[in-house]
């Protein structure tokens, strides 16, 4: 055996051995899975998750009662059709105020929650390096957002399937899917809006870099997020539109048509990811030369 | 060879001076020798959190270099802070997530760390500080004196070469004082560094090497325990027309420093009892006009160069 692997090998004197300047393998991944631990295990978060499932079972419920209305939308008028329509329809009517709330509450707490807390300066000091936390951060805030539009389909999904059956899933074109088909089509939607509100994380992520208090970092976010959806309404101000963060949220519409066109996402998915690159760096550039006095 | 690298803490000039304009930390050169128990006095508010927030690399100094185990900062982090263990302005954790998570999180953060030997680490630091009965409580449950043993365990999650605690034993109670002093002792006899703030010296007195005085940001006086000792040492002063022989008792009496100062002789009082040393001087025949114990200590000698005792400083 070679000192090399003495060196290596796991075991009970390596607690006691005096921290190398090295990096342990898979460091940053164990950083990332405390940080979901963190967002993940706290029961605020589940009670957040509930209120998003809530509405899915609403829809499922109502629709069931009282039938299709006159006036309904496409995806609503679809779903005594085919389940998998209450995912779409609850994601529908979550995607301007719900799911910008969760968002919020995930972003705003990002830095400014463990600034808040004090736990900031201990995670600093261990150290962990500033641009390091900055990523992880987002890693997170993706990952929640990823879960929270998961959850919505999920439950949505499997409560319209209960009620309503997985028949014809009938296109924006008219023309009918196949049941693998729509699931596919569900899932690029759960995609593209995660893509989307994660352009929202980002800027919260920014924000929480400049306070302390991590609801107001979110009341912040959630306030630009209405501002913009209002702007988007004003046909005055039409130039600016393409550069709102949630003027090209709406385009996960283009997936249900058939053909199915990918390219028509490539807007909002050129925005978002303008968003998350901009935004990330703004917050690793406020961040990295903060005095952190909380 | 530079300074800095012979000492485990090494600043020149410090200085911080915050947005508001206020200057907290006012051009302090700090030198901390390596395997030293360092008593970081000072008032509230004296500057003394600042000074440790930059040496740790939170803040960024308005002037002057700071060096910490060789290290410059805040640009050697990566390189100096794995070995350092800290404690800066009270423990803070995540209130809904048991002690063990709170510092499975720590450890988890550390890129240094290999994740085989985590749990040693957190059960290992936890049993230190005696909180391993309350390792799967959630921290707000935690009472004050438990949350800064955590504070302590998470300082020492790995074997460290300084530990920089600031007030380590607020909150704890008598025996939990005890036991935290006891500790850095042990700590201090295995060679690990320590600096310890606080505003209490009868605190740092007890197992301090070296002590540094802060007073409204700037240090007043730096110099190991013995030699404060002697700047703030009580001396017996005698009053006598035969200053000589007085002298003479006083040094068969095992005095320190003794000087003939007509019209009388003083001398450094040491332990001795000063019933017992005006006794010796009747006892040989000198005539005692007048005697005095002149200076009182190390708290004294805070008090006066500090201005004030427990006051905060606006």
């Amino acid at each position: 055996m070679s000192t090399a692997d003495v060196a290596l090998a796991p075991g009970p004197d390596e607690a006691a051995a005096l921290p190398e300047p090295g990096r342990a393998p898979g460091a940053f991944g164990r950083f990332f899975r405390s940080e979901l631990w963190l967002i993940f295990g706290r029961r605020r978060n589940w009670a957040g998750g509930l209120v998003l499932a809530s509405v899915p079972l609403l829809i499922a419920v109502v629709v069931k009662v009282s039938g299709s209305g006159g006036g309904d939308t496409f995806v609503f008028a679809e779903i005594t059709h085919n389940g998998l329509f209450v995912a779409l329809a609850a994601l529908t009517v979550e995607l301007p105020f719900f799911l910008p709330i969760a968002v919020s509450a995930i972003a705003g707490d990002a830095v400014a929650g463990e600034a808040n807390l004090g736990t900031l300066r201990y995670l600093l000091v261990t150290p962990v390096d500033r641009a390091r936390l900055v990523l992880v951060k987002l890693g997170g805030i993706t990952l929640f957002t990823l879960a929270a539009t998961v959850l919505i389909a999920v439950v949505g999904a499997a409560a319209g399937l209960a009620l309503f059956g997985g028949g014809t899933f009938t296109t924006l074109s008219g023309t009918s899917l196949g049941f693998a088909a729509g699931l596919g089509r569900l899932a690029l939607v759960c995609g593209y809006l995660t893509l989307c509100l994660t352009g929202l994380g980002a800027v919260g992520l920014f924000i929480s870099t400049l306070t302390e208090q991590p609801i107001g970092a979110g009341i912040t976010l959630l306030a630009l997020t209405v501002v913009s959806q209002i702007l988007d309404q004003l046909s005055q101000v039409a130039a600016i539109h393409p550069y709102l963060p949630t003027h090209f949220w709406l385009d996960y519409a283009e997936v249900l048509r058939d053909p199915l066109d990918v390219g028509a996402l490539g807007p909002g998915a050129a925005s978002a990811l303008a968003y998350v690159a901009i935004f990330t760096a703004a917050a690793w550039a406020r961040f990295s030369t903060a005095d952190v006095s909380a | 060879m530079t300074v800095a690298t012979g000492l485990a803490v090494a600043t020149e000039g410090l200085t911080k001076r915050f947005r508001s304009g206020q200057l907290a930390v006012d051009g302090i050169d700090l030198r901390v020798p390596h395997g030293a128990v360092y008593g970081f006095l000072g008032p509230n508010g004296s500057g003394k959190t600042t000074t440790i927030r930059m040496l740790l690399g939170l803040l960024r100094p308005t002037a002057g270099t700071a060096s910490l185990l060789g290290q410059p900062m805040p640009q050697g982090a990566a390189l100096a802070l794995p070995r350092v263990g800290a404690l800066v302005e009270g423990p803070a954790f995540h209130p809904y997530l048991s002690g063990w998570h709170n510092l499975m999180r720590l450890d988890a953060a550390d890129r240094t760390a290999r994740a085989s030997a985590a749990e040693d680490r957190v059960r290992g630091a936890l049993d230190r500080v005696g909180l391993a009965a309350a390792a799967g409580k959630r921290y707000r449950h935690y009472s004050l004196g438990m949350r800064q043993r955590l504070g302590i365990a998470a300082a020492l999650l790995r074997p460290r070469e300084l530990l920089v605690l600031d007030e380590p034993t607020n909150g704890l109670d008598p025996q939990g004082t005890r036991e935290v002093r006891g500790l850095l002792v042990e700590l201090a006899g295995a060679g690990t560094t320590v600096v310890l703030s606080s505003h209490l010296l009868s605190e740092v007195e007890q197992v301090c090497t070296h002590v540094g005085v802060m007073h409204r940001g700037r240090l007043v006086a730096q110099d190991t325990l013995a030699g404060l000792h002697a700047r703030g040492a009580s001396r017996a002063v005698v009053g006598t027309p035969r200053p000589a022989v007085a002298a003479a008792v006083l040094d068969r009496l095992g005095l320190a420093d003794v000087v003939v100062h007509p019209p009388g002789a003083t001398a450094e009082l040491g332990d001795h009892a000063p019933q017992d040393v005006v006794a010796a001087l009747v006892h040989a025949d000198v005539p005692v006009t007048e005697f005095r114990v002149s200076g009182a200590g190390l708290e004294d000698l805070f008090v006066s160069l500090t201005g004030e005792g427990f006051d905060v400083n606006g």
